[in-house]
């Protein structure tokens, strides 16, 4: 059957673009018009301001787009600002539950982080231009990242809260480097896997039907293994150990596409996993409340993962309605049971809608891999959307009794500036990238055959250790052997 | 606040919530880009088609029937080439294995093996670049091409291929270049493991 092959150009869509985002934010202003209705019997007093202040900093990161990526995604923008606006929501409506008000709530310090999230967004849009040039700095992200995901174990900057060690202090402010060591990290494996997915999936033997890789091949994979023991065993973080070795393990496929690197990886995580439950307390601790959060013992231990579900339950279908229900009994309602507060007072409808969303900016970071025309910009795309989908999975999982909950942070909703950044900062990386793969294939107009010609001295003079021209016009043969 | 108001909110959130939902996949329907493979008489009536009204951008016309996964998906199956009595409404003669499309002049380049394989490369006026850099326009990810590999352009209207000086050479036709040749629809090209054809 004779078949053909059409392009399909992109539109910027930058225009749907931001009538989404102005949706978006109408979607937010409404859900805090409510909550304040419910809570007060007025509309919020700050509304013009700080809902004036978001409708600048979106449509100025818009604007941005416009000028600096114009085939950019248009979809990434108003759904992140959505997710955002609902976690300030939320966060602002448990504020004023406890009590809190104005000033020094928590939802004015995570309204700053996100003004903060917003302009670093800009500024990685504004200074690379080229997802490319990152790969010059593949051995310079892997240092940041592992000194960032190791920092929190040092003494003095070190911060112990609730038992995981993964904060440090910036002065008045914390901070949890893992966030950004888990961009740092994307990137080093991104650039790491182009250049050796080569060997990692042509060497091997075959056993029972699975492409074995050599020994020394499974370095990386072990250094990965190792390096995430030791989060999990020092820094007592399971989400974010469980976060960096599946996210290599993912990368790791579909860069070789064997089979075998899921394999090893999952019988790795499974051997490690054991082991911890074997030595540690906390990890049976975790265990247990997942397998029984209802018994008396569980509930003497920790009664978080019961009041969510409870929480959840009470909401039904389409939930208590903003303001309405009770989600602050439950322990951090605002940042790991952010998604049962909102699944109290949405209902179940409502948090099908916001996993749709979390689905929905999986996809198009699935999508602009698919779509960009380099390996580098592939695996980078790829692993970015992969950390998202997997995070998602982790903590809502978790919350959900699916897996043992590990307390890592619901992307854009949860309580928590260094994430947040992080979030916002992924989203500009899957912008930049999605630029690439949606502008039109450029013309070589700059490349005039003068240039080409100027080129090639350099060109056959890389070729003299090659045989003589009539040898090559003979031989078909290339040197490094076609298969 | 009256109870009233407070239902019409909660269940409105909910409503909204969903109507953002609808909307972005509306829009992400409706933004197809990448690739798309049909097959050959269905894309000639959807040319006609095409042509009378004109239609919107992006997406196609309405194709008779659908091709099996089509929208956007590189690397689907690479063309086979005989088969001609599957097509009998197809008017044009055909020369041998190889289809001359229109009117015979280079318009597309197709990767149909490699890693690359699916994408496809409309040919500007002014060419395209093959090689391993990333300034190239078919940026090739494949351990046996050079950085600048070759390049096609066009010389007095007629499309020629020229390897740049390679280290594994540039085969048209399994032939080795030395020289730039002009191209015809049907060739192919091999740069290390990619078999790039060339389309009319």
């Amino acid at each position: 059957m004779t078949t053909t092959v059409e392009t399909i150009q992109a539109r910027p869509r930058r225009g749907i673009e931001l009538a989404l985002t102005v949706l978006a934010l109408a979607i937010v202003i409404g859900a805090w018009v409510n909550v304040d209705l419910a809570l007060r019997g007025d509309a919020p007093a700050e509304l013009a301001t700080v809902g004036g202040g978001l409708l600048a900093l979106v449509t100025g990161l818009h604007l941005l787009l416009r000028w600096r990526a114009p085939y950019a995604d248009p979809l990434l923008l108003p759904i992140s600002t959505l997710l955002n606006g609902l976690g300030l929501v939320m966060i602002h409506r448990l504020d004023i539950a406890s009590g809190q008000q104005g000033l020094d709530g928590d939802a004015f310090r995570q309204l700053q982080w996100t003004t903060i999230s917003i302009v670093v967004a800009g500024a990685v849009l504004w200074f690379l231009r080229d997802h490319r040039l990152l790969q010059r700095y593949t051995y310079t992200a892997m240092a940041a990242g592992l000194v960032l995901l190791l920092l929190p174990l040092f003494p003095v900057i070190g911060r112990e809260v609730y038992g995981s060690r993964i904060w440090i202090n910036l002065g008045p402010m914390s901070f949890q480097p893992g966030e950004i060591a888990k961009i740092a990290l994307t990137i080093f494996f991104a650039a790491y896997l182009v250049q050796t997915r080569d060997v990692l999936s042509l060497a091997g033997r075959r056993i029972l039907g699975l492409t074995l890789p050599r020994g020394r091949d499974l370095g990386p994979l072990i250094v990965a293994w190792l390096v995430s023991l030791a989060v999990l065993v020092f820094e007592r973080d399971l989400g974010s150990s469980l976060l960096f070795f599946g996210l290599f393990v993912a990368m790791l496929y579909v860069a070789t596409e064997r089979v075998s690197w899921i394999a090893i990886g999952l019988s790795l995580f499974a051997a490690g996993t054991y082991v911890a439950y074997l030595l540690f307390p906390h990890v049976q601790r975790r265990v247990q409340l997942w397998l029984d959060p209802f018994s008396a013992e569980s509930i003497k231990q920790s009664d978080q993962l019961a009041k969510g579900i409870m929480g959840m339950a009470s909401g039904g279908l389409f939930g208590t309605g903003l303001g309405q229900g009770r989600p602050w009994m439950t322990s951090f309602a605002n940042s790991d049971f952010i998604l049962p507060s909102l699944g109290e007072e949405l209902g179940l409808f409502g948090v099908f809608a916001i996993l749709v969303l979390y689905a929905l900016i999986v996809e198009r970071g699935l999508r602009t891999a698919l779509g960009v025309r380099d390996g580098f910009g592939k695996l980078l795309a790829l692993g970015l959307a992969f950390s998202i989908a997997l995070q998602v999975f982790v903590v809502i999982g978790g919350v959900t009794r699916v897996i043992p909950l590990t307390g890592l942070t619901t992307p854009f909703l949860s309580l928590g500036g260094s994430a947040l950044v992080a979030n916002w900062s992924i989203v500009a990386l899957l912008l930049r990238i999605s630029d690439q793969a949606r502008r039109p294939v450029p013309d070589s107009d700059g490349l005039p055959s003068a240039r080409v010609r100027a080129a090639r001295p350099g060109a056959s003079a890389a070729s003299l250790s090659a045989p003589a021209p009539q040898a090559r016009a003979q031989a078909p043969a290339p040197q490094a052997g076609m298969p | 606040m009256s109870e009233l108001t407070l239902t019409v909110f909660r269940l409105g959130m909910v409503i909204l919530l969903w109507f953002f939902v609808f909307s972005v996949v509306g829009v992400l329907r409706s933004d197809l880009y990448g690739t798309r493979i049909s097959r050959r008489g269905q894309r000639r009536a959807a040319r006609a088609a095409s042509n009378r009204p004109k239609a919107p951008a992006g997406i196609a016309a309405p194709l008779p029937t659908g091709a099996p996964g089509a929208p956007g998906t590189p690397g689907a199956p690479a063309p086979a080439s005989q088969q001609q009595s599957a097509n009998p409404a197809a008017p044009q003669g055909r020369t041998g294995a190889a289809y001359r499309g229109g009117n015979g002049i280079p318009s597309l380049l197709v990767v149909t093996e490699g890693r690359l394989a699916g994408t496809s490369l409309p040919l500007p006026a002014a060419g395209v670049l093959i090689g391993r850099n990333p300034e190239c326009a078919l940026v090739l990810d494949d351990d046996f091409a050079s950085g600048r590999h070759a390049r096609v352009f066009n010389r007095a209207g007629v499309w020629h291929a020229e390897d740049l000086g390679s280290t594994n050479g540039t085969f048209l036709d399994g032939a080795r270049l030395t020289t730039a040749q002009p191209l015809r629809v049907g060739a192919t090209m091999r740069i290390g493991r990619t078999v790039i054809e060339v389309r009319g």
